[in-house]
């Protein structure tokens, strides 16, 4: 799998690897079994401190996600693909017939997203608090 | 334990204008440290002072536990790229990298080969393009296999795809090597990729040092109607205000969650955090600390 970085996501690099792998996770596009990439393959892709990836394998490690097998690499040892991944069309059907509602009411792509985000943080806050 | 980098309070006057003062930081062991900060803050005479080209005016610097002016085995285990990567230009690739190894007592020339890839080694250093400049200059740097690594400005001349493949050799480099590494960059862009440290200089000594976690965690933005501004529990020190009609955004230092409904609290990307920061500091004549920093913009 390959590793995207948002240096504007406010989020530090390490958690955006352990969230890309965790959302590989859920989507089921990586399963028990699978190797993740080296970290010196990582380095080369992308560019990154090396430390910065090792830290990420460790937190999923420690997460029980993912193995270290010395001199062969790290590879997935359970997967978060969850129930709810059968309600995933039915979610998005309903988020397209949500984003329709809310171009006819003229309301443009910008807007979408701060209008999303800004929810579901509220959403979130309140679960947490 | 001694960093392989250390400061306490080190200064160098120049003619008597400050260049650097009250500098106190460490570089630990095995890190990569992005050293910032605006133009004429300082980040180059603390290299100089740290391969001993430059006295210290007042208090002590120490290079890998050691005195630079007094111990040529600690430069020896220094690799130092000083700005525009000074190389002979009529030499090839392959005589630069045959003087190094005549000229190191300690050499790895199959590491420099690595690093160096597919670049063609009869090539003269003269027609060479920037970025394959700055890749012989790393290679040359790490090959001492040092156990620091001071890169001066590396990014300074060249294209952003040019600065994101030397980035990559030099990750590569430190995922191989293990070293210490202090990047003096005022270009910030990708800066979070390569380091886990970031100081930022200004105003005469360090405005901020930190993990690159700590900065992200211990800021924030808040957006909110405009009003006369008073204190914000959660916030430490407003670093920057900046209103647009009826809108006011803060960059804030926070010492605990802002909870105030008021105030619409979002992260801020390291990025901009130092933009901010660079641009709050007054250069080149350094003034005392206010207590507040507050600043209008717009």
């Amino acid at each position: 799998m390959e590793f995207h970085l948002d240096p504007r996501s406010g989020l530090p690099m390490y958690l955006q690897i352990v969230q890309q792998v965790k959302d590989a996770l859920r989507l089921g596009l990586l399963d028990v079994g699978d190797q993740l990439p080296t970290v010196r393959e990582v380095v080369a892709a992308i560019g990154i401190n090396p430390n910065t990836v090792a830290k990420a394998y460790r937190e999923l490690e420690r997460d029980g996600l993912v193995v270290a097998r010395p001199g062969r690499g790290t590879f997935v040892a359970s997967s978060l693909g969850s129930p709810s991944v059968e309600h995933h069309d039915a979610l998005r059907r309903g988020l397209l017939a949500w984003l329709r509602e809310a171009q006819r009411a003229g309301i443009d792509e910008e807007s979408i997203r701060a209008l999303v985000s800004s929810t579901l943080r509220e959403a979130l806050d309140r679960r947490v608090a | 334990m001694s960093a392989p980098l250390e400061t306490v309070a080190l200064g160098k006057r120049f003619r008597g204008r400050w260049a650097l003062r009250d500098c106190t930081l460490r570089a630990p062991e095995q890190t990569v440290v992005g050293l910032t900060g605006p133009n004429g803050a300082g980040k180059s005479t603390l290299l100089s002072l740290a391969v001993g080209l430059l006295e210290p005016t007042e208090g002590t610097i120490r290079v890998l536990g050691r005195d630079p002016r007094r111990s040529a085995d600690a430069i020896a285990e220094v690799g130092y790229v000083a700005q525009d990567a000074p190389l002979y230009r009529s030499f090839t690739v392959a005589e630069t990298l045959e003087f190094a190894r005549a000229t190191n007592v300690r050499w790895d020339g199959a590491l420099a080969d690595e690093l160096l890839g597919g670049l063609s080694r009869q090539t003269r250093v003269s027609a060479l393009t920037p970025g394959e400049r700055s890749r012989l200059a790393l290679a040359v740097a790490l090959g001492k296999r040092p156990g620091l690594v001071l890169l001066d400005e590396p990014f300074a001349r060249l294209d952003p795809l040019a600065a994101r493949a030397f980035l990559q050799v030099l990750m590569d480099g430190v995922a191989e090597t293990g070293a210490t590494v202090v990047i003096a960059t005022r270009v910030v862009t990708d800066i979070e990729r390569a380091c886990e440290r970031i100081v930022l200089l200004g105003e005469g000594g360090v405005r901020l040092d930190g993990t690159v976690e700590e900065l992200l965690e211990s800021h924030r933005l808040l957006t909110g109607v405009r009003r006369p501004l008073g204190r914000i529990r959660g916030v430490e020190e407003i670093v920057r205000a900046r209103h647009s009609g009826r809108q006011l955004t803060l960059l804030v230092r926070t010492n605990g969650p802002v909870l105030d409904p008021t105030w619409t609290v979002e992260p801020i990307g390291l990025e901009e955090l130092l933009l901010a920061y660079m641009a709050t500091v007054e250069l080149p004549t350094p003034r005392p600390p206010e207590p507040s920093r507050l600043r209008w913009h717009g």
